[in-house]
């Protein structure tokens, strides 16, 4: 998205129809008066027309879903949800290990992905000078640019040789005898997966976390670093209290992405229909499972399970944003204040 | 040294250790964008060559070939979904910034934009399958091009709706006055000053579906050969990428390098550029 500028708008006054000799006239004048009227009835009619499409569009996608899925939602009734058997040749479906993917790999980016992200804010608004901030800046949004496929690709070729050769080796030597780290290093995995998520959704969170730092009223800084406080401090009790509930919004922001990114999760997340403690072990998410299998469903009740999962995704991705937006939007309103 | 000596020094310590921290996270970001941009780079520029950009695929198992096919049908999804989209995001902008403003109605298609922005595009994909590929019985390009479309369609909202907003209603009152139309205030004052910020924004719109894969799988699909019927499955790029790294020949998996530097490339090219004409807006 471009960023906000103050830029002065030229007034264009050359275009403004001409007068003409035949433009006079009472009769002239009242038939411009008319069409004028048409003209702004049609033109706002059509502004409407497509303002209201997009409410519409959203109704038609839940409708869909709910009827495509309903020969699934009629079969297994709430079962769907708390079986772990996905079996297509036994036409038994179970959703539990695809929610449970989605929601470890999306909370294994999050915990990575915090951290850093708000570091990053700080960095950039706390301690870069301008000419160092412009390009960090850009360059961590452009992470967020690189499509998704790419990291998957990337994730399966390049990075998860590395994972199973120095990286998941290390884990399972040091911390093994915690049950998450054990199991052998494979490279695909729920971690492997959790941590490219990080990746992806940090330039999300990073920049949503900057842009909120920036609002903080200087009075509030100054006034920490005038009784001595030191930069950390004035971040610390100062900038990060002071924006709380805008940072807890941009990391729901980042959580929606995770939920719902698929291509990525399915190159790297093993696509394994089962619930294992271990974070190394391949599993599987709602995504993976939906992009793995949806081609290959030719029953009608295995079809209609998988859009099932897709109803469940876009509903849990649909409050988490909701929540998401409500305290973004109740930040800046705050920040208005001042 | 005494008790606040040392209180000074630890405080110090935390300073410098937090501000390192963020420094490195900083690091960090940059260094997965550099890894990853030198892989694509690398083995891309290794496995491009003319027949890619000229050649249809070879059968499967064989060397050689090209995925000239793909290119053309990334191009023509992409061009259909900006014809559908655009156009009307761009409506529903100016409704929001022109006419709805302040009302009920503006503020739920606000927060409906917002939500669809980050609505899983897998979803779209199952959407527009169980809507326009299950009834007339086969993928489509079509189906394809409406499933970006529909992804599109928020952000242009947003974005045009962003940009209108920039232009000071003094202006937008100024042509009023005059006594022309507001329709044509709208179209001749008030988009003429937000063109480029609109431009910029379906630019950075269509780079984003252009690299969009989910969406596809069960829309547009896959096509070995040359398509020029929007109700055939049509081949694209990333679609491709997703089936040839999948797939066990290593000759694919140079393809597929290949096809993810050209990807890349145009998406970055389209980011920055875009990035530039911002920033000089902004001086």
């Amino acid at each position: 998205m471009p960023e906000k500028t103050d830029e002065k708008v030229r007034m264009p006054l050359r275009d403004m129809p001409e007068k003409r000799a035949s433009d006079s006239g009472p009769v002239a004048a009242a038939r411009r008066y008319a069409s004028a009227r048409a003209g702004d009835a049609v033109f706002k009619g059509a502004a409407w027309f497509f303002a209201a499409s997009v409410i519409a569009l959203m109704l038609l996608i839940f409708a869909v879903l709910l009827k495509e899925s309903w020969l699934s939602i009629k079969t297994f009734g709430l079962g769907f949800i708390t079986s772990s058997t996905w079996d297509p040749v036994a036409l038994e479906f179970g959703a539990l290990p695809s929610i449970y993917g989605t929601l470890v790999s999306s909370a294994i980016a999050i915990i990575i992905a915090l951290p850093i992200s708000v570091g990053i804010a700080i960095f950039l608004t706390e301690m870069a000078p301008k000419r160092v901030s412009g390009p960090v800046g850009s360059a961590i949004e452009l992470l967020a640019s690189i499509p998704s496929i790419i990291y998957g690709m990337w994730g399966l070729f390049v990075f998860a040789p590395v994972l199973s050769e120095y990286v998941e080796p290390f884990l399972i030597d040091h911390l093994g005898f915690i049950p998450l780290f054990s199991g052998a290093p494979l490279g695909i995995g729920m971690l492997p997966a959790g941590f490219i998520l990080a990746i992806m959704i940090i330039p999300f969170i990073s920049s949503v976390t900057r842009d909120i730092f920036r609002m903080v009223p200087p009075m509030l800084k100054e006034s920490g670093y005038g009784v001595g406080a030191t930069k950390w401090e004035v971040i610390r009790k100062i900038v990060i209290p002071y924006t709380r509930s805008g940072i807890i919004g941009a990391v729901i922001l980042g959580l929606g992405r995770a939920l719902g990114e698929t291509m990525a999760v399915t190159f790297l997340i093993g696509n394994a229909q089962n619930i294992s403690i271990s974070l190394l072990d391949p599993a599987t998410s709602i995504s993976a499972t939906l992009a793995n299998e949806f081609t290959e469903a030719f029953e009608d009740l295995y079809l209609s399970s998988l859009v099932e999962l897709g109803l469940i995704l876009f509903l849990i991705t649909f409050v988490v944003l909701a929540i998401a937006k409500l305290l973004i939007a109740r930040f800046s309103y705050q920040g208005g204040k001042f | 040294m005494d008790a606040a000596g040392a209180r000074f020094i630890k405080r110090k310590l935390a300073n410098y250790g937090a501000l390192a921290l963020s420094a490195a996270s900083a690091a960090f970001g940059i260094f997965f964008l550099f890894w990853i941009l030198k892989d694509v780079l690398v083995l891309g520029f290794s496995a491009i060559n003319l027949d890619f950009f000229t050649r249809l695929p070879a059968p499967a198992g064989m060397e050689g070939g090209g995925l000239v096919n793909a290119i053309a049908g990334t191009f023509l999804i992409t061009a259909l979904a900006t014809v559908i989209g655009v156009p009307a995001g761009i409506m529903a902008g100016t409704y929001l910034s022109e006419y709805g403003r302040k009302s009920r109605m503006a503020s739920v298609v606000r927060f409906v934009s917002d939500i669809l922005v980050s609505a899983p595009s897998i979803v779209v994909g199952v959407f527009v399958y169980a809507l326009l590929v299950k009834p007339f019985g086969g993928f489509s390009a079509i189906a394809g091009a409406v499933a970006l479309a529909i992804i599109m369609l928020p952000v242009v909202i947003r974005t045009a709706e962003e940009m209108l907003k920039l232009v000071p209603d003094a202006t937008r009152e100024a042509a009023l006055a005059l006594g022309a139309p507001h329709w044509k205030v709208t179209v001749h004052v008030v988009y003429r000053g937000a063109v480029r910020g609109i431009v910029t924004g379906v630019m950075l719109a269509v780079a984003r579906v252009s690299g969009e894969t989910a969406p596809l799988l069960f829309t547009s699909f896959n096509n070995s050969f040359w398509n020029f019927s929007l109700t055939e499955p049509t081949a694209t790029l990333t679609v491709t990428i997703f089936n040839y790294a999948m797939g066990p020949y290593e000759d694919w998996h140079q393809k597929a390098w290949a096809a993810a530097l050209l990807i890349t490339a145009i998406v970055l090219l389209v980011n920055i550029i875009s990035r530039i004409i911002v920033r000089g807006k902004a001086e």
